[in-house]
């Protein structure tokens, strides 16, 4: 593991470059054949005969992907909001108050982590059709607000429990106010975990599809997973128009990824620990 | 003023400041009370009733549901391929993670690209991977034709079409997707361990697997426990990849207890059903994710 770059390095090298191609074979195809004319007689190993963008133009236009794509970042963008400022705001009693009341509240957010969502699902589709909400997009963001909270708390506390105290103390010797202290001085320092919360809630929220397949069906309303699902049933055996509509839908966060690469992983990696 | 005073004017302001903190546990909680803790507590008793979702009126009918389910040659069946899938991607979706993790964490010159290569599967919509691979190993796609290829073109078949291979196809798909999330768990695990103890795996006589086995694995515990979780628990609520690629099917042979539980609850209108599973598989969630961290915990304490 550690050392030169001897030959048995360059073997591994080859052998792991390979592995990837392999890996990414499904989604060299993925692309070709989005490029595919309707009658390309060729096999999908092939490269297309001659490029096109016309499956991409039917996708967009017939998959209403456009709206659908408004209607899922609204809901991640509003849904991540919230849960920063709602978990945030939770973490700092639960790390810094160790009265019995403090780890009840912690610990009961925590079994939500292990609770499978599809046991509240069902009831809780009844009182959103209740309050009207069914079939709106409020529906979601309540929904992941609250299914996403012991996760959002969990990092949010146990990178507060390792953040040390001196700078709260500091505030309250200017006699800052618990809202001011928690705002001006202690939201700040969080930085780093608030953009792996950010990180991992918009990934989670945004491929989720059982949810908005419930709770927006019927409605015009669908997000990204759910308008694909609609569309491919209607373009069954057209494969280069499914891919096309594919790729629209996974580009907006495959570049996010790419972009972001190395918080994105470190986020994975390192919030999961503990 | 003295350092004393401070310190002690300090603490007076923040243990003042605290009184006030529980009042920043009110949103998060008032949220997570109506979308998680209640709808759970009502679920559980709804798996007791008649309730049909749309009839106001509920019965209390104690453990019909849950005796009807033992008896239910489909329910047991999707509860088998829950426990096929769970188990089957918990192995080798760990396994190829190790291995890959291993692979990039080794002085080659790619490393960095082939991580977030090999990662990015896991950041796609599940839905999308699964048209694709439904594409893939439809009787014409491209699994087909690279059998064909190398010379293999009697094994070609609908894979996702027959009864006695959707269900390792399922796995496979599931394993493409979140390997390299595993990968990632473990090579952050494999970066934490010192110089000293990967050099003492190099200095030691064994060979390289009985060195791997006995320096290096051990010091992976953490990454094992929480990838060993990941891997059963989104098992066992598999819905996505199954419901877009063979909705089930065909037959019964891919039938899950989410996609059970969906089919029950919202095309059969029979709720109460529904919820009878979904408390099945929270059961089944707690038993073996609890169990598998006792399993590793006390494995861990017999190292030490």
């Amino acid at each position: 593991m550690l050392g030169r770059y001897t030959r048995a390095t360059a073997l591994l090298e080859v052998v792991m470059i390979a592995v990837t191609l392999v890996f990414f074979f499904p989604l060299f195809i993925l692309v070709m054949t989005a490029f595919k004319k309707a009658n390309d007689q060729g096999s999908s190993l092939e490269l297309p005969r001659e490029f096109t963008l016309e499956n991409f133009g039917i996708a967009w236009t017939q998959g209403h992907l456009g709206n659908a794509l408004v209607n899922s970042a609204t809901v991640s963008v509003l849904s991540v909001i919230l849960l920063i400022v709602f978990s945030s705001l939770a973490a700092y009693p639960l790390a810094r108050i160790t009265r019995a009341w403090s780890k009840v509240a912690y610990f009961t957010f925590l079994i939500g982590l292990l609770l499978p969502f599809q046991l509240a699902l069902i009831p809780l589709y009844q009182t959103m059709r209740d309050l009207g909400l069914l079939g709106t997009i409020w529906a979601l963001v309540i929904f992941y607000v609250g299914l996403q909270m012991p996760f959002s708390i969990f990092l949010y506390t146990s990178f507060l429990r390792a953040l040390p105290t001196e700078y709260e103390e500091a505030a309250s010797i200017d006699g800052a106010n618990l809202w001011s202290l928690f705002w001006r001085v202690l939201f700040p320092l969080l930085r780093p975990i608030t953009g792996t919360v950010a990180i991992l809630n918009v990934i989670t929220i945004w491929n989720d599809f059982l949810t908005p397949l419930l709770y927006l069906s019927g409605s015009g309303q669908q997000t990204v997973p759910v308008a694909l699902f609609a569309f491919v049933g209607q373009y069954v055996s057209q494969w280069n128009v499914v891919f096309a509509g594919l790729i629209i839908s996974i580009a907006p966060i495959l570049i996010a990824y790419f972009a972001l690469q190395r918080t994105v992983i470190q986020g994975f990696a390192s919030g999961l620990k503990g | 003023m003295t350092s004393v005073q401070s310190a002690v004017h300090a603490r007076r302001g923040m243990a003042a400041s605290r009184r006030l903190a529980w009042l920043m546990l009110i949103p998060a909680a008032a949220v997570y009370v109506f979308v998680v803790v209640w709808p759970s507590i009502q679920g559980a008793g709804f798996a007791f009733t008649d309730w049909n979702g749309l009839n106001p009126v509920k019965n209390f009918i104690g453990i019909a549901n849950f005796q009807k389910l033992v008896s239910d040659p489909q329910a047991l069946n999707a509860i088998s391929h829950t426990l096929i899938i769970a188990v089957t991607i918990t192995i080798v979706q760990n396994a190829v993670g190790l291995l890959l993790a291993l692979g990039v964490n080794a002085k080659i010159k790619s490393r960095n690209v082939l991580r977030v290569l090999l990662f990015a599967p896991a950041v796609i919509t599940p839905v999308a991977t699964g048209y694709l691979w439904k594409n893939l190993l439809g009787p014409d796609g491209a699994f087909n034709q690279v059998l064909g290829a190398i010379g293999l073109g009697s094994l070609k078949r609908a894979w996702l079409g027959e009864q006695n291979a959707a269900i390792w196809c399922i796995c496979l798909i599931i394993v493409w997707e979140f390997a390299g999330y595993s990968m990632v768990i473990f090579l952050a695990n494999l970066q934490g361990i010192s110089a000293e103890v990967i050099e003492a795996s190099q200095v030691d006589g064994a060979g390289p697997i009985r060195r791997f086995w006995s320096i290096i694995r051990p010091e992976l515990a953490p990454s094992i426990t929480i990838n060993l979780m990941l891997s059963i628990i989104g098992g066992l609520k598999i819905f996505d990849q199954v419901w877009v690629t063979t909705g089930g099917g065909p037959g019964t042979s891919t039938e899950t207890m989410s996609t059970f539980l969906y089919k029950n609850a919202f095309q059969f209108g029979d709720f109460a059903y529904g919820i009878a599973i979904a408390v099945v598989l929270t059961v089944l969630v707690a038993i073996l994710s609890g169990g598998q961290y006792a399993l590793l915990a006390r494995q861990n304490r017999g190292d030490n």
